[in-house]
């Protein structure tokens, strides 16, 4: 991949701004559309395109599997804890009104970190799951 | 206006669907069906349904596409039927499944019909009360993150679940050889 030198220069511009419209999506997403489930997509889509270009052995090095896999389950634990807070709180699992003194506040708190960990799992997943279909047949692994 | 636009649009999938069923090259099957999806989320912004759309561009037209690719890059990108000769039974099994299926479609309400029942259960509720319970702009957030928040756990545990499955089918060699490497590195304790 070290001739293509314009796809190379495009990219490294475009990687950023991708990853960047990723947590303007899974941020805006009680404003407009998008939220965690878009956003981890494009943010995985950006961990593609870095590998794409770069090679899986440089990818592996920026996003290391082992990470990727504990952000796999950390996402799922940020959304059953959110969960699980709920209930400490003294609500049922997921109602979120009783996360802040204010519903509103709660609502906003808890759907904002519900959709966090749905882009965390994701995002991690997208990028995983590329990984193995990209390193199958290699015996480096 | 909008009728000549949805026309356009479901030509071209019928269009696009037909070529993907006659064509031998899965890699420009697999271009086709990127473009199909991205013509699915450009008729899914014209119903208004942008978060659909949001996902099925990005999805679909996005992710699909490269694992497809990645597929094709270690299997093989032609096509090698086992038989071609004409069979009269599938065709006739596809046939009747599509005409109920189109039969069918004469008992659904009319696109858009405010008296249809799916608009009739908690849709009002939820188009009424979102301001006053959750206080988010976003409807389809308010709805998918937090009255319909146990759905959304349980689809990202779908996520989750793929991933632990590609892991163990493609990643299995890996997760074999660790195993076997620890085995080593122990000292077996039992004569």
């Amino acid at each position: 991949m070290t001739s293509h030198v314009i796809l190379r220069v495009l990219s490294k511009l475009l990687i950023p701004l991708i990853m960047l419209f990723a947590l303007y999506v899974q941020f805006h997403g009680d404003y407009g559309p998008g939220g965690g489930f878009q956003a981890g997509v494009i943010f995985g889509a950006g961990i593609i395109l870095f590998t794409l270009l770069f090679g899986l052995d440089r990818a592996r090095e920026v996003f290391p599997p082992r990470v990727l896999e504990i952000l796999v389950a950390a996402g799922v634990l940020l959304y059953g804890g959110v969960g699980i807070a709920a209930i400490l709180e003294g609500g049922n699992f997921l109602d979120y009104d009783v996360l802040a003194h204010d519903p509103h506040h709660g609502q906003h708190l808890g759907i904002l970190l519900v959709e966090l960990g749905v882009g965390i799992t994701v995002a991690a997943v997208m990028a995983t799951i590329f990984f193995q279909f990209a390193g199958r047949g290699r015996t480096d692994d | 206006m909008l009728d000549l636009v949805h026309l356009i649009l479901f030509t071209f999938l019928a269009v696009i669907a037909v070529a993907i069923i006659r064509l031998k090259d899965l890699f420009a099957a697999v271009m086709l069906m990127g473009i199909f999806s991205l013509l699915s989320a450009s008729l899914f912004t014209v119903m208004d349904a942008v978060d659909v759309a949001f996902t099925e561009a990005a999805v679909g037209a996005g992710i699909s596409t490269i694992l497809m690719l990645a597929t094709l890059a270690l299997t093989d990108s032609e096509e090698h039927p086992e038989h071609n000769r004409f069979q009269l039974l599938p065709l006739l099994a596809v046939t009747l499944t599509g005409a109920a299926l189109i039969y069918a479609t004469y008992d659904m309400p009319r696109y858009g019909d405010p008296d249809a029942p799916i608009h009739q259960h908690v849709a009002p509720h939820y188009i009424e009360e979102t301001e006053h319970e959750i206080g988010v702009p976003n409807l389809v957030t308010a709805v998918l993150a937090s009255y319909r928040g146990y759905d959304t756990w349980g689809e990202t545990t779908v996520i989750f679940t793929a991933c632990v499955g590609v892991l163990l089918l493609l990643g299995g060699h890996a997760v074999v050889e660790r195993f076997r490497r620890r085995r080593l590195v122990e000292p077996e304790d039992e004569p």
